[in-house]
């Protein structure tokens, strides 16, 4: 099964889409602001590496009314993207478009070409489960499911038909520092845990099906600042691993933890009194 | 008050800013006083009304039945010539095997229909609202008129099954269907969306995802729905008579046997018919079995549902 899911991915990034080629590139000059958290690689061009997602004249609405939109940029393997902006100005849709999480809200629809590996998401031959299954997310509020801790762990390596779920479940909880502190109550209800221990659980959870990319909406929000600092250690350490794009209201948050960074503005259109977000 | 600090004249005006403060918190107006108590004696009113007609019953039918309250309510079978020790049991098995068949019929169908309201319905399309709008108008229609539809379609017409038990239990089980699928969906409903989106983001199947979270934790309150739609099923006279239930039945009835077979409503309907006071007091007793067997199937779904209560 894990086998099969390699191949689904490695076929997406051969089969080639017309457009690719120029089509991003000059998006990406105009669009991107380098976050205040310097390229580790220093000096060398910092759009040097593998692009994982070209976003180009994305455009997301509501029911006819756009949310976001024209937005076209990179984001890089093995970093983390932060997204920053304003209420309102359509971060967390932006993001849930990245693993398709949109389709599940029956008005939203998405404009524009939104590519992982070269390949269109949104292309007719495109299953959203499986993208998901390439693409996690993390939520605002912590989100474990109502079972023990040890069940939510393995849960998507059950679903996913993974093998060696005790490993997966070890090796998930120890990459989000939580398995010194939970190793001996793994059967305990979620509930139980505090919030900043839930949203690492969540993140853990995610970790535990292999994704290559996390998406964050905003994960610290609801939590302390010292849950938040282990958050951010965490995601620093994860991104050898995984590349992570985070939506954030919180711009020391971005600077501390951000590669790159896109900052979302409010435009607001005097005549239809609409907003919408729009990268500058 | 040892604070040194303290003049004559701090002290003045401290207690006179407790004093104000005293006072502003605790004069109410008097009308506002009186409509709260008003309001919260109607709220015990209201209470105490269907307090008093539950214990009614309990206690004229507990009076009543007393002389005929024993083990032969449970074991011995119906008799005209010998009412002292005439008792319960053909309709006491019919009732437990026509809930049964409810059961096995509303579960899996009421679950479904909520399902697919619920999660895959789109709203927006007219028939889906069609569909729930029915739902809700049927778990109002009398149940007389399930009753012929159940001869007209289940006892004879398409399906032609004749009077048998499970055609009982097909009739009740339509009766009672849209009240499990309405509180199968508000049990599905309460699930957080958060829930399904955590499933979905892990790239779980929907279908996995309402098998494996939403289902579990919507469990106790389909199990509510199931208990209202027993305790209504339990009690049905009138569908049954019209499908084929018998009042008066000395043997024990099977599910697809066509010699007949009662339920304990129909049976008390029966023995409340007769003039002799013998079988008054036997109805009293009827209707004390039936409480006492309503309150044996609730209290196991209770039980079954605080076993998988859950919290989010």
């Amino acid at each position: 099964m894990e086998d099969s899911i390699r191949q689904a991915g490695d076929q997406m990034t051969e089969e080639d889409i017309p457009g690719t080629e120029e089509g991003p590139r000059r998006g990406l000059s105009q669009g991107i602001e380098v976050g205040a958290a310097a390229d580790p690689i220093g000096g060398i061009d910092p759009w040097s590496g593998e692009k994982v997602f070209e976003l180009e004249d994305v455009t997301v609405s509501y029911g006819g009314v756009p949310a976001v939109k024209g937005v076209s940029m990179g984001i890089q393997r093995n970093e983390i993207t932060a997204l920053i902006g304003p209420s309102g100005c359509g971060k967390s849709t932006l993001l849930r478009c990245l693993n398709r999480m949109n389709d599940l809200i029956p008005s939203a629809s998405v404009d524009g070409s939104i590519l992982y590996h070269g390949q269109d998401l949104y292309g007719p031959r495109v299953d959203p489960v499986q993208v998901r299954k390439m693409i996690g997310m993390v939520f605002q509020k912590p989100n474990p499911f109502p079972k023990s801790i040890y069940d939510n762990i393995a849960f998507g390596p059950r679903v996913l038909g993974l093998d060696d779920v005790e490993e997966r479940v070890e090796t998930a909880l120890r990459g989000a520092a939580l398995w010194d502190e939970v190793k001996d109550r793994l059967d305990d209800n979620a509930y139980g845990m505090s919030g900043g221990q839930q949203q690492r659980l969540c993140i853990a959870r995610t970790m535990a099906v292999d994704p290559e990319v996390i998406l964050m909406d905003e994960p610290c929000s609801a939590l302390d600042p010292i849950s938040t600092g282990k958050i951010e250690d965490l995601m620093l350490e994860l991104k050898e691993q995984f590349s992570i794009v985070i939506v954030t209201h919180n711009m020391q948050q971005a600077a501390r933890v951000s590669d790159k960074t896109a900052f979302l503005i409010v435009r607001l259109d005097a005549t239809e009194n609409n907003r919408w977000g729009e990268l500058v | 008050m040892a604070d040194p600090t303290e003049t004559e004249r701090v002290r003045l005006a401290t207690a006179g800013a407790r004093a104000v403060t005293l006072e502003s918190l605790s004069s109410q107006p008097r009308g506002d006083l009186f409509k709260g108590a008003l309001f919260y004696a109607l709220l015990i009113l209201a209470l105490a009304v269907a307090l008093a007609g539950l214990a009614a019953i309990i206690i004229q039918a507990a009076v009543k039945g007393a002389p005929a309250i024993g083990p032969d309510l449970f074991t011995n079978g119906p008799s005209t010539l010998n009412p002292s020790e005439a008792g319960f049991r053909p309709a006491l098995i019919g009732t437990l095997y026509l809930i049964l068949g409810v059961i096995v019929l509303v579960v899996p169908l009421g679950i479904g229909a909520a399902i697919y309201l619920e999660e895959y319905g789109d709203r927006s399309r007219w028939w889906n609202r069609l569909i729930e709008l029915n739902v809700q108008n049927l778990a109002g229609v009398p149940s007389i008129i399930y009753g012929i539809l159940g001869l007209a379609f289940i006892v004879r017409g398409p399906l032609d099954l004749g009077f048998i038990l499970v055609a009982g239990s097909l009739t009740l089980a339509l009766l009672v269907l849209p009240t499990v699928i309405l509180a199968a969906r508000e049990a599905i409903r309460a699930v957080p969306p958060s829930i399904r989106e955590g499933s979905l983001a892990l790239g779980a199947t929907q279908w996995q995802t309402i098998r494996r979270q939403v289902l579990p934790a919507a469990v106790p309150g389909v199990i509510t729905g199931v208990i209202l739609a027993i305790s209504r099923a339990i009690g049905e006279t009138a569908p049954l008579l019209l499908v084929g239930a018998a009042t008066f039945v000395t043997f024990n009835p099977t599910f697809l046997g066509d010699n007949g077979y009662s339920a304990l409503p129909v049976l008390i309907f029966n023995y409340a018919q007769r003039p002799q006071d013998e079988f008054r007091v036997l109805a009293a007793a009827g209707v004390i079995v039936m409480l006492v067997v309503l309150l044996a199937m609730n209290s196991f779904a209770v039980w079954l549902r605080n076993r998988y209560e859950q919290q989010w």
